[in-house]
């Protein structure tokens, strides 16, 4: 099961290593891992999309809280969120289709940001099935390239998610 | 009999000369005053303030290029400095001395190969929780990622061997780096903490006073526990006709053995101990299971299996104690207190947790635990006891466990122990008979063959005056033997007990169970111990026949410096009982006397 897991970390060299160091080390698999900054200068956020069943999860986020640079970590399961995925992906299309890649472009309200001879490039951001969809829709014509962020959360509502989040390292019982 | 050294006076002479040839251990002086200002100061200068106001009394390790500022200020501080053969040896003096004292254990090594060779220190400290600072050199930070002359990623390497590790490039964070890592070494879940220093950071004097404030807001350990869950394993146990107390390291660590005692005795509930535990729980005690686990008391491991409660306190489920996970303790709930939260339900799924500290959570379940008799299940254990007791059998040749049995009769049963590992520890831990904590002194998590010299000499310098031994198996011994040398030069008397069969042994029993007495690679012929000794200045003794065990250990015990009493044991020689790798822990192998 996917589960999305945010850490709110020290702004400091080394904290990646750390956090990826232990992800290989206690045989967790990630499948996306985003690192950026926050409104606050001495923090950043990563966002963590893991694989498991619950019981793994759970030493996901405890294993992460252990780590003395992370500030807060936020497991999403079970609340309301937001998640933003962001692709380019060039097409290979002649200029004889291009107008159906635009149109599937702007279906997804995707934007096209580079025309070339033979390929065609959009810009689309969403959540990740959303993503897929577009994908599995211009595969047909050629991928020649692809490149996605990997996603990032946010809890809906007034509520900040780190504000809400456990402190690192206690347990909720 | 006992048989003396051989060895030419002359050899010994040399020996001895050479190990005077050094400054005394220097008088302790009075306090020093912290300085009120740090600007004016390189960072080496701030490094040795922050560990004299950490309250460090002794530094283990060896010096190196990049560690030259911080030496020179070391020439005249009033801490021992222990110049010890091999950076493993510092790591494990360091571990010795913290699991012993329980206060955090300081050790120094300079970059690339220094620090690499820590490594297996830190491990070992890192898998049984003890508190350990570790400062490595590094490089000067323009060279850092060059490829530089001894450079080596040391936070990189160590990452995932310590609880923590940072790399300090300017003098003005050395001093919160320190103080950091003291704090973080020893609180919550203890652990070791390596700080890496360019060495352009202890050169450099301080232009303006530096902000020592810690500064870790990821960082805030659980240390009380929640009363809810307190009350409710308190009900769990008061409800529960068969609870078993099973007891790890952690209540060492807690200094939680006062208040474990007294819960066990008000519920008479049954107390095993894990091997990091020996000592939390007096064995002279009718409440006293002994150790659990693959090679622990069939009395331990079949109430375990048994009981309708368990209660693991400190303890993490390792599965050297639980063999097969999924029979373990079938028919009980449990209960698990500890200060990790991610050491809870990781092995097996927890009915009742309690994060926090072991002794303010048992010290508050006191009030709530139902004096209770129990009779039938201490009759019960009691009849198991009588069946099974942990034994060995007789006849002419030196019988390991007769040495420690002796060992732990003439020292009373109160000297401080270290081990290295294999079928000696395994020994040790069920045969000397533990009173108090921290007089265990073991690599239980790691495994690391090589740790009982240097831990015992790190628990030594802890404990001037007292009797530490080192009980060893020649494999481990021949790993870490060098630091024999460091004993003698800093006249640290411990006596080193080295079971010599001439194998690995653990390895050679199980190509003897299981691969068919196939003794692949474990013949491990042992060279003169007494020669070995003797030529590094310390006192070698051989024994060779049962009869004589108890006038050698005497006379070890006697003697005044470091004495190394190599034992000519039985060599095929097992240890029982033993639970196989995979086997559910009543599916024990009695061995040949039951």
């Amino acid at each position: 099961m996917k589960h999305v897991i945010t850490a709110l970390v020290q702004n400091k060299p080394g904290v990646l290593a750390h956090v990826a160091g232990m992800f290989s080390a206690r045989g967790f698999n990630i499948d996306s891992l985003v690192v950026g900054r926050t409104e606050n200068a001495d923090l950043s956020r990563m966002t963590i999309v893991v694989i498991g069943d619950d019981r793994t999860v759970e030493q996901v986020r405890k294993q992460l809280g252990k780590l003395i640079n992370v500030v807060r970590v936020r497991d999403f399961q079970d609340i309301e969120f937001v998640e933003r995925d962001l692709m380019l992906v060039r097409v290979a299309v002649t200029p004889q289709r291009r107008a159906e890649i635009v149109e599937l472009a702007n279906t997804f309200r995707g934007k096209v940001v580079d025309v070339a001879k033979q390929s065609l490039t959009v810009e689309l951001s969403g959540p990740e099935d959303k993503l897929e969809a577009f994908i599995e829709l211009v595969r047909p014509y050629g991928i020649r390239e692809l490149a996605r962020t990997g996603v990032i959360a946010m809890q809906r509502g007034d509520q900040n998610s780190a504000r809400a989040a456990a402190p690192a390292g206690s347990q909720t019982q | 009999m006992t048989k003396k050294t051989q060895t030419s006076p002359k050899t010994r002479t040399a020996a001895k000369t050479r190990a005077k040839a050094k400054p005394k251990a220097k008088a302790k002086p009075p306090r020093r005053k912290a300085p009120t200002r740090y600007a004016g100061m390189t960072g080496a200068q701030v490094f040795h303030e922050m560990l004299l106001a950490e309250g460090v009394e002794t530094v283990f390790g060896i010096p190196g290029g990049v560690l030259l500022p911080i030496f020179d200020v070391l020439y005249d501080t009033p801490m021992q400095f222990v110049l010890t053969r091999h950076e493993q040896g510092a790591a494990h003096m360091a571990d010795g001395y913290a699991r012993s004292t329980g206060k955090v254990g300081v050790c120094l090594a300079t970059s690339g190969p220094g620090a690499t060779n820590l490594v297996t220190g830190l491990a070992t400290a890192h898998m049984d929780s003890v508190p350990i600072v570790a400062v490595t050199g590094q490089v000067v930070s323009s060279l850092i990622g060059n490829d530089a002359f001894q450079e080596a990623d040391t936070t990189g390497i160590t990452r995932p061997v310590t609880k923590h590790n940072v790399l300090v490039r300017r003098a003005e964070d050395l001093g919160r780096a320190i103080r950091e890592a003291f704090h973080i070494a020893r609180t919550g879940r203890p652990g070791p903490v390596l700080v890496d220093i360019a060495k352009d950071a202890t050169m450099a004097v301080l232009d303006r006073e530096p902000d020592l404030a810690i500064d870790l807001p990821g960082y805030r350990p659980t240390a009380t526990g929640h009363m809810r869950q307190i009350r409710a394993a308190a009900a769990a146990i008061n409800a529960a006709e068969r609870p078993v107390l099973y007891v790890g390291g952690g209540v060492i660590i807690a200094e939680a053995s006062d208040a474990l005692r007294a819960v066990a005795a008000k519920g008479r509930i049954p107390v095993t101990t894990t091997l990091t535990a020996m000592g939390a729980f007096d064995e002279t005690s009718p409440l006293a299971l002994q150790m659990l686990g693959m090679h622990g008391a069939a009395a331990a491991n079949y109430a375990v299996q048994g009981c309708d409660c368990l209660i693991a306190v400190g303890a993490r489920f390792d599965d050297r104690v639980t063999g097969k996970i999924e029979t373990f303790a079938p028919h009980a709930k449990i209960i698990h207190v500890d200060i990790d939260p991610a050491s809870i339900s990781k092995n097996v799924v927890v009915d009742i947790p309690v994060v926090g500290d072991a002794r303010d959570i048992m010290e508050k379940m006191l009030p709530l635990i139902k004096a209770r008799r129990r009779s039938a299940w201490a009759e019960q254990i009691a009849k198991w006891k009588a069946r099974f007791p942990l034994r060995y059998g007789g006849g002419g040749k030196v019988k390991p466990q007769h040495v420690i049995e002796t060992l732990g009769r003439l020292t009373d049963h109160g000297a401080i122990v270290a081990t290295g590992v294999g079928q000696h520890q395994m020994w040790a831990a069920q045969f000397y008979g533990w009173r108090r904590p921290r007089q265990f002194v073991t690599s239980g998590g790691l495994g690391t063959m090589g740790f009982g010299l240097p831990a015992a000499i790190g628990a030594q310098f802890g404990h001037p005056g007292q009797t530490v031994v080192d009980i060893d198996g020649d494999g481990s011994f021949a790993m870490t033997m060098t630091e024999l040398f460091t004993a003698v030069r800093y006249d640290q008397p411990v006596k080193v007990v080295v079971m010599d069969n001439d194998y690995l042994g653990m390895v050679r029993q199980w190509q003897e169970m299981f691969y068919g007495r196939r003794y692949s690679a474990s013949e491990h012929p042992c060279p003169d111990l007494v020669m070995l000794a003797e030529s590094l200045g310390a006192k070698g003794m051989r024994v060779t026949e049962s009869s004589e065990v108890p006038d050698a250990v005497a006379e070890m015990l006697r003697a005044e410096g470091p004495v190394v009493l190599a034992a000519a044991i039985d060599p095929e020689e097992n240890v029982f009982p033993m639970v196989a790798a995979g086997k559910s822990l009543d599916e024990m192998d009695m061995g040949r006397l039951v």
